[in-house]
């Protein structure tokens, strides 16, 4: 089994994990496989999809309450060198879960993080950072200049 | 990272669990059948594929887990798998895991306003259908039942005699060995041949 990669950088897998959760199941596949020929795995649970509890705290600092139920799916896998690999996404998209949660399990080995890094994650972070831009670019478009109005109350 | 390597659960969620879940139900109303449960699990030693495959079936996040010092190389696997609080104390179990019978007398017995509240006692033993035999009766069982088990300690029958008096109160057995498991509900009373 190789060595995973340091654990005393939780914020890294953290930033991988999210990114590929919200990315779409062709994108990985196509990162994964631009990366290198792909070990073999043994899924550990699911995919399987499931309901969790979202919470709320009105204005981030009251009383939680439970806002709603979302669709997760989750997935668990091992690669054959005995990484392992979780992926939690938002809906029903089984497919995507588990290359998620292999790509989770792929990016902690040291000698393919670097390679992966190249060409999963940092082009899946720039088309979700187009995405984003896009849509505050919409939203921008919208807006309200109160300037004037501040301007006629005084 | 350990050693340890994780191994997947029930190939099938549903159906398995189901299946297990009838095994033990059958084991409970008819003491001293033989049923299988497990049997395609692989699950980390000590466990046993039945008490596994029990577990996998009974065991959540609602339900705190006891484990014998001797099977604590399974917590990993059981926490994953079944996201089960694992207590150090046995008083506040309600499921118990044991190569080797415990002091019954530490488990949750339940009330007599909520009996079911006891805790169920998995004990793997080194195997059913051979060894000490063991003359059964209590409600499920028209003629008393004979049950062999290799693996219960000498004065077991004196460990269930207390166990029983303490009806409706008591522990509830799980008897499992390899993919075999066989149950002595509280109800029920032994005897040695």
């Amino acid at each position: 089994m190789p060595d995973a990669l340091p654990q005393d950088q939780p914020n890294a897998r953290r930033r991988w994990m999210s990114i590929l959760a919200r990315s779409d199941a062709d994108s990985i596949a196509r990162g994964l496989q631009a990366a290198g020929e792909l070990p073999g795995y043994q899924r550990l649970r699911g995919p399987e999809p499931g309901l969790v509890m979202v919470r709320g705290r009105a204005g981030g600092g009251g009383a939680p309450f439970n806002l709603g139920e979302m669709t997760v799916t989750r997935c668990t896998v091992r690669t054959d060198a005995g990484l392992v690999g979780h992926a939690y996404i938002a809906g029903r998209d089984e497919r995507r879960a588990e290359l998620a949660a292999l790509a989770d399990a792929l990016l902690q080995d040291p000698a393919r993080h670097a390679a992966l890094q190249d060409t999963l994650v940092l082009p899946l972070h720039s088309m979700l950072e187009a995405q984003r831009a896009d849509i505050a670019a919409k939203a921008a478009a919208t807006r309200v200049q109160f300037f004037a109005m501040r301007n006629m109350r005084t | 990272m350990s050693a340890f390597v994780l191994t997947p659960g029930f190939a099938d969620p549903v159906a398995d669990a189901q299946a297990t879940f009838r095994a033990v139900l059958d084991a409970m109303a008819r003491p001293g059948r033989l049923h299988r449960a497990g049997e395609a699990l692989q699950p980390p030693s000590p466990l046993d594929r039945a008490t596994a495959a029990v577990l996998l079936t009974l065991a959540d996040n609602d339900t705190p887990l006891w484990l014998d010092p001797a099977c604590t190389a399974a917590s990993d696997w059981l926490a994953f798998h079944c996201g089960t609080p694992i207590v150090n104390d046995p008083a506040y179990a309600a499921f118990a895991v044991a190569l080797a019978i415990p002091d019954l007398a530490a488990l949750p017995a339940g009330s007599h306003e909520v009996p079911e509240s006891s805790a169920t006692l998995l004990l793997q033993v080194r195997a059913l259908g051979r060894g000490t035999a063991w003359r059964l009766a209590g409600p499920g069982l028209r003629e008393p039942a004979l049950l062999s088990i290799d693996g219960l300690p000498h004065d077991f029958a004196r460990i269930w005699r207390d166990n029983h008096a303490l009806f409706p109160r008591g522990i509830d057995l799980v008897l499992c060995a390899g993919e075999q498991l066989a149950a002595l509900p509280r109800s029920v009373t032994v005897e040695e041949v």
